[in-house]
């Protein structure tokens, strides 16, 4: 594992790595050290595509220093029992351009999606939404090229190598695939966000 | 547009929660000390235009921050100093004359229901009590101390010119050569667009040398992105939590007021951050 430090001002530190496994693999690393003396109270640990950044930290060259000599195995696949199962009703305006995409029936599209190995890489955009890595470069989709001036909370959606879904209606640029009643974030819960990273994900067909 | 403010919702980064809290800190925490106040008790920020409340009992306010006329049932009273109220005494504190933001502490601290810990309103994901409008009533919280005896409370006025001092970012390499150079040596003016996401600079476009996006990747508050069109923004305390802007800079935490009060008139300068840099963490309250 490859990681370059990145200066991000006097308390934080961008670390990149070589792709998003790695970085999900180092962001679970840096949670199991969170105590450690050389971490201190840090802040953050938000991973993004290839990068987790650690923000609120008191030194950040110290931080770095440690980083650069770690070694850090991919994260094994996650025990079936541990994912949050997503029911999804493949219904979206999308499923035949997505189809097109993946070489595929638009029938066949709830199967090849919930037969993948879905992962959170990590959380942006608005509170609760995942990015879930899953798709692979090989069923990557790119993204409309004006995007929808709304778009329905719990719409199941693809872009790029990313499922994600809608926790409230917002505008969106990504294939909507289908639809979901799983309610994504909410803040009264003592777990806001029903997706974190690192969180395996397994899609059924509703 | 007034909102709710305190030191905000930090450690929920990775679920794409913005930190928000007071744009300038020091303003609020000041406030709060004014009226006995630790420094996390909510106050109200205000966005150039000021606000006008009544408030029921008897209780101490102050007024921070932006510059402004402050006057109870048609007096004008002390800005940046604690003033006694006696119930249903009306309060106006006026639009900003100078600066952006002030803020209105109360003793024992507006006391609405905290969203994740806070009771900051996020203008980027909504969190939080709502923006206040004409009839919101909002409850006062126990005073904790006595307000402060003072006959005046020094604080530094917005200035003209703004020099914000700006750490390396992660992305500085994606600027072109003349872009780097013309980062420190031109002067920026404020776009009316800037809020509490961010402030909005403009000036000649700087060059890049890389072209494109990045993959999305986490960004700190003072982060100073460069935009397509060769514009920079520096995010403030609502800023998103991820981006794919190239970062090119970090303004110091030492410069949050400045940020906060910089309105379209105001010239900013960016110059690099001594090697040893002010306090090192500006989250301390």
């Amino acid at each position: 594992m490859s990681v370059r430090c990145l200066p991000a001002g006097p308390n934080a530190l961008l670390v990149e790595l070589e792709d998003q496994e790695a970085a999900l693999a180092l962001a679970a690393e840096i949670e199991r050290h969170r105590t450690a003396d050389w971490l201190g109270r840090v802040r953050d640990v938000v991973p993004g595509a290839r990068t987790v950044l650690l923000d609120g930290i008191e030194d950040p060259a110290a931080v770095a220093a440690e980083l650069t000599g770690w070694t850090v195995a991919p994260l094994p696949p996650a025990p079936a029992g541990e994912a949050v199962e997503i029911r999804c009703r493949y219904d979206g305006p999308d499923l035949e351009t997505v189809a097109a995409c993946w070489g595929v029936d638009p029938d066949q599209v709830p199967e090849v999606h919930t037969s993948l190995a879905h992962r959170v890489a990590f959380c942006g955009f608005v509170p609760g939404f995942a990015y879930i890595s899953g798709l692979g470069a090989r069923r990557a989709v790119p993204r409309l090229e004006v995007p929808r001036p709304s778009v329905d909370a719990g719409s199941v959606a693809v872009a790029g190598p990313y499922t994600g879904i809608y926790p409230r209606a917002t505008p969106g640029g990504w294939r909507i695939l289908g639809h979901t009643d799983a309610v994504l974030w909410d803040p009264e819960r003592p777990r806001p966000a029903l997706l974190a990273p690192g969180t395996p994900v397994r899609f059924t067909v509703a | 547009m007034s909102t709710v403010q305190d030191l905000g919702r930090p450690g929920l980064a990775h679920l794409a929660v913005p930190h928000a809290g007071a744009l300038d800190r020091a303003a609020h925490v000041l406030a709060n000390r004014l009226v006995g106040n630790p420094p996390h008790a909510a106050t109200l920020e205000t966005t150039i235009d000021g606000v006008a409340l009544r408030f029921d009992s008897a209780v101490a306010i102050a007024v921070t921050g932006a510059r402004a006329r402050v006057l109870v049932n048609g007096e004008p009273r002390a800005w940046g100093l604690p003033v006694l109220l006696r119930p249903g005494d009306t309060v106006d504190v006026g639009p900003a004359t100078r600066g952006v933001r002030s803020y209105l502490a109360v003793a024992g601290g507006f006391d609405v229901d905290p969203v994740l810990g806070s009771r900051s309103h996020d203008v980027l994901s909504g969190l939080g009590p709502p923006p206040l409008a004409a009839g919101t009533c909002l409850p006062v919280g126990e005073p904790q101390g006595a307000p402060a005896a003072l006959d005046m409370a020094p604080y530094p006025a917005p200035a003209q010119v703004e020099t914000l001092a700006v750490h390396p970012g992660p992305r500085a390499d994606w600027l072109s050569d003349e872009g780097a150079a013309l980062l420190f040596s031109q002067p920026y003016g404020v776009r009316p667009l800037s809020n509490r996401v961010g402030l909005r600079l403009e000036g000649r476009p700087l060059g890049r040398r890389t072209p494109g996006e990045l993959p999305s990747e986490g960004l700190v508050w003072g982060s100073i992105q460069l935009l397509p069109d060769g514009q920079l923004v520096v995010l403030l305390a609502d800023h998103p939590t991820t981006g794919g802007y190239p970062v090119v800079g970090v303004v110091d935490g030492s410069c949050a007021a400045a940020c906060a009060q910089a309105r379209p008139g105001t010239e900013i300068r960016l110059q690099p951050a001594r090697s040893r840099p002010s306090p090192p963490d500006r989250w301390r309250a």
